[in-house]
């Protein structure tokens, strides 16, 4: 086989994987191809509808626009930016250390350089694409109503994609060089969590000290944020200039993307063998745990014992939980100000306080109900499968007070009424997410975390419809009772749903 | 090392007294203040002396292993076990194994002998049938059958975030175990198996023989009556190997009944003292190493030509 022919098996065969890849997480694993692509097409196409509603309103924007509008423009590119950023992490410590075909690369006569450039260039493409297919329906309507000038969209969105890929391998294969293989997993994870929630939550910690609102867009559009903006031809506004249709500057950026996306496969591509070779040489850290005397306990308690210790060492959930604390962030701060204030926006605390703690919960409940490494062992414990269940649920219900105990106790001094509401529907969405995991649990390794959503899609909605349910119910309690009761009568309803399609229910 | 049978005789503990107990005090009663003859009572007790004494007789009478072996008690009954997935994995099987026996349960691949045993160690539900596991009805009372009994799969499931000191801690606490003997207990049995100096390392980095030797020691802690393995050797080194062999033949030698799949015929040539065919889910012939030859006609044969003439003559009949 000839050189070229060689990149061009191999070219295909990365697009293949990656095509399985992402099969695999939109169906759970189950090979449904035509019904995915068809979901993928429905869902594109129902798409259209709240980009409509979302972008219609803007299709007459033109350059040069008041600083405030390039201010937010600019700052949505740059989170869809970090966003994908946060993906293309994932993406690389993915190929770093899960892909099982490296051992057979590695051994092969290919050319190395040659194949982990083409490895980087499939990263890139995988990032673009998944952000091209969310931005179509946006675009789409944009250019429907807006004419041509907006297909320029496509163009900002390719060079973003690849550009926060370059910037992806840069900072993966700098975590190699400074923390070493097997620190770079855990860290890696928590940066690309970080980054990705990480430039709203900064935004809302400024709209908080400055403005007293959890409004993102409060500093945005401020007085001093169009004060201290740069002037409109400057390089700093390119991008929302490409995105308004200009199409030199998208070319510019496209151009630039690319020579970037060049550069780090030049760069890195030769160092990817030995990176991943350090990796599987040292495919985890001799962690030297405490050595102390066992203790005693009924069974429940060993139970609960040993979920918390995994729970405390695992990355994964270190780092989402790390991302469910700096949502609370804001919250958090607005409750500290409003003990000098009188500013009704503490009620908006409520909802984002019920909705992490939903969320999270849902989290703990998959870990500890569906995720767990030796299921024979406890299947064959001496206890019954209740006790196994309740102990596990103890688990989360602990966990989340732990968590939330110091939030709600601290809006006592501010409102007791708002903290009893509070922690009352923090209750029932811990709970309402446990019930949803009980009722769909579906035997996993506690690795596959990332996947939990794609074993049912309905499982997932329904948490997710609950955690939002509860947390409207809640903010509806403290300012319109009765259409609390609605509300709460509405996600009462969609966990009925759920339970009753659940697959013990069937 | 030597035999060593507690010096006990035979006593009627059945279900019954066991459920007698979980109506008194009502919890299952774990290890002991008064040690029961481990090889026929299928619990330990810490239970006070006043149930106690309805229970246990006492004696000064040390039994051997052949009492052990030819007593009544039946280490393993199953009576017309049956289970059904697209066609019968297990087709009304009834099979018996004494207490104190090594027994070694061979088979093709898909002859149904995983599924047999997922359904004695209570991972599986039987479409039809029993199972008794040293008197107690394991579909009846499976909590109580499951606290004597354990089981080894041969893909070891452990947690890669624990030592294998902290799994066993969590094994010995799930079977309810005194933590000052479970210790003392999961130590040595970590030091038996080569793991001294990996007690106290996560088990993440560990291959699979070190997984294998962690999860069979997560098996013996918990000092059960019935230890039940499904391919125990798979992965092993050859010292390991014969470390795994060695405790094994170690616990049956004190009583403890074994029960194992493998497709190394050898070992269960050398070690088992009765083996068991199963193929299309029924159990085709059962001996000693000797009445199988007898059977088979041929006093020189190996067990490897038995096998394969018996798996043989099963499919052609099929």
């Amino acid at each position: 086989m000839s050189s070229t022919a060689h990149l061009t098996w191999f070219v295909r065969h990365e697009f293949r994987l990656a095509w399985r890849e992402w099969l695999a997480m939109m169906t759970g694993g189950r090979r449904r191809r035509n019904r995915a692509v068809i979901g993928l097409l429905v869902f594109a196409a129902i798409l259209h509808l709240p980009a409509y509603a979302v972008v219609a309103r803007y299709v007459d924007l033109r350059f040069p626009l008041d600083p405030s509008s390039l201010i937010v423009l600019t700052a949505t590119i740059f989170l869809s930016w970090a966003l994908m950023l946060s993906q293309a992490i994932e993406s690389v410590t993915r190929v770093f250390y899960a892909r099982a075909d490296l051992d057979l690369i590695m051994s092969s006569p290919a050319k190395l350089t040659n194949i982990f450039s083409i490895r980087i260039a499939a990263i890139a493409l995988t990032v673009s694409s998944m952000a091209l297919l969310l931005s179509t329906p946006f675009i789409d309507v944009l250019v429907y109503l807006g004419g041509a000038r907006w297909l320029a969209g496509f163009g900002v969105v390719l060079a973003i994609g690849l550009s926060a890929a370059a910037a992806a391998i840069a900072v993966t294969a700098f975590l190699f060089r400074v923390i070493g293989p097997s620190r770079t997993r855990l860290v890696a994870q928590i940066v690309s969590a970080v980054i990705g929630a990480g430039f709203v939550i900064a935004l809302q910690v400024v709209a908080v000290l400055s403005y007293g609102t959890l409004s993102r867009f409060a500093f945005l559009t401020s007085d001093t944020a169009a004060r201290i903006a740069p002037a409109p031809d400057s390089p700093l506004w390119w991008p929302a200039r490409a995105s308004l249709g200009d199409v030199e500057i998208m070319m510019l950026l496209l151009a630039a993307s690319l020579v970037l996306l060049g550069v780090v496969m030049a760069v890195f591509a030769p160092r990817f063998a030995d990176t991943v070779a350090s990796v599987a040489a040292n495919p985890a850290a001799v962690t030297q745990g405490r050595a102390r005397a066992f203790r005693s306990g009924s069974r429940q308690q060993a139970l609960r014992r040993k979920e918390f210790l995994l729970l405390r060492r695992d990355p994964w959930l270190l780092s989402q939980s790390l991302m469910q604390m700096l949502y609370l962030l804001p919250p958090a701060l607005m409750l500290w100000r409003s003990f000098s204030g009188t500013s009704t926006a503490i009620v908006l605390i409520t909802p984002v306080i019920v909705m992490a703690a939903g969320q999270l919960a849902g989290g703990l409940a998959w870990l500890t109900i569906s995720g767990e490494d030796a299921p024979d062992l406890v299947a064959t414990a001496p206890l019954p499968p209740s006790r196994v269940t309740r102990a596990k649920i103890e688990v989360v219900l602990i966990a989340i007070a732990t968590v939330f105990a110091p939030l709600v106790l601290a809006l006592t001094f501010a409102s007791p009424q708002q903290a009893a509401v509070t922690a009352i529907a923090i209750i029932i969405a811990t709970a309402s997410a446990a019930a949803v995991q009980l009722w769909f649990r579906a035997q996993a390794k506690r690795s596959q975390f990332r996947r939990r959503q794609t074993s049912s899609r309905i499982a997932t909605f329904a948490e997710a419809f609950s955690s939002i349910g509860w947390a409207a119910t809640a903010a509806l309690a403290l300012t319109i009772p009765v259409a609390a009761l609605v509300s709460g009568i509405l996600t009462l309803l969609t966990l009925a749903i759920a339970w009753k399609i659940s697959p013990r229910q069937a | 090392m030597s035999a060593r049978i507690e010096p006990k005789r035979p006593i009627p503990v059945n279900k019954p007294l066991i459920r007698l107990y979980h109506h008194i005090y009502g919890d299952m009663p774990q290890h002991g203040l008064i040690r029961i003859s481990r090889s026929i009572c299928p619990v330990r007790f810490t239970a006070p002396k006043r149930f106690l004494s309805k229970v246990t007789q006492p004696t000064s009478e040390l039994p051997d292993r052949h009492h052990i072996m030819t007593s009544q008690l039946s280490a393993l009954a199953l009576r017309g076990l049956t289970k059904r997935f697209d066609r019968p994995a297990v087709d009304a099987l009834d099979l018996t194994i004494r207490v104190g026996e090594f027994y070694a349960l061979l088979g093709p691949n898909g002859a149904g002998k995983t599924t047999t045993l997922r359904m004695v160690a209570g991972l599986l539900r039987p479409d039809a049938g029993s199972v008794s596991i040293l008197g107690i009805d394991a579909l009846a009372d499976p909590v109580a059958a499951k606290q004597i009994m354990a089981w080894v799969s041969d893909e070891p499931m452990i947690y890669d975030k624990l030592t294998p000191l902290e799994y066993l801690e969590f094994v010995a606490g799930l079977w309810g175990i005194d933590p000052r003997a479970s210790e003392k207990s999961a130590r040595n049995l970590l030091i038996s198996l080569g793991l001294e100096p990996h007690l106290n390392e996560r088990c993440e980095g560990f291959s699979k023989g070190m997984r294998q030797k962690v999860a069979l020691a997560g098996a013996l802690v918990h000092d059960p009556r019935l230890i039940i393995l499904d391919e125990p050797l798979t992965g092993l080194d050859a010292l390991s190997a014969r470390h795994v062999k060695g405790l094994l033949q170690e616990r049956v030698r004190t009583g403890c009944t074994v029960i194992m799949t493998t497709h190394i015929l050898e070992v269960a040539e050398r070690m088992a003292d009765r083996i068991g065919v199963i193929a299309s889910g029924r159990l085709i012939a059962e001996g000693t190493l000797n009445e199988l030859r007898e059977q088979n006609g041929r006093n020189d044969t190996t067990l490897e030509d038995m096998f394969i003439a018996l798996v043989d003559t099963e499919a052609a009949a099929a």
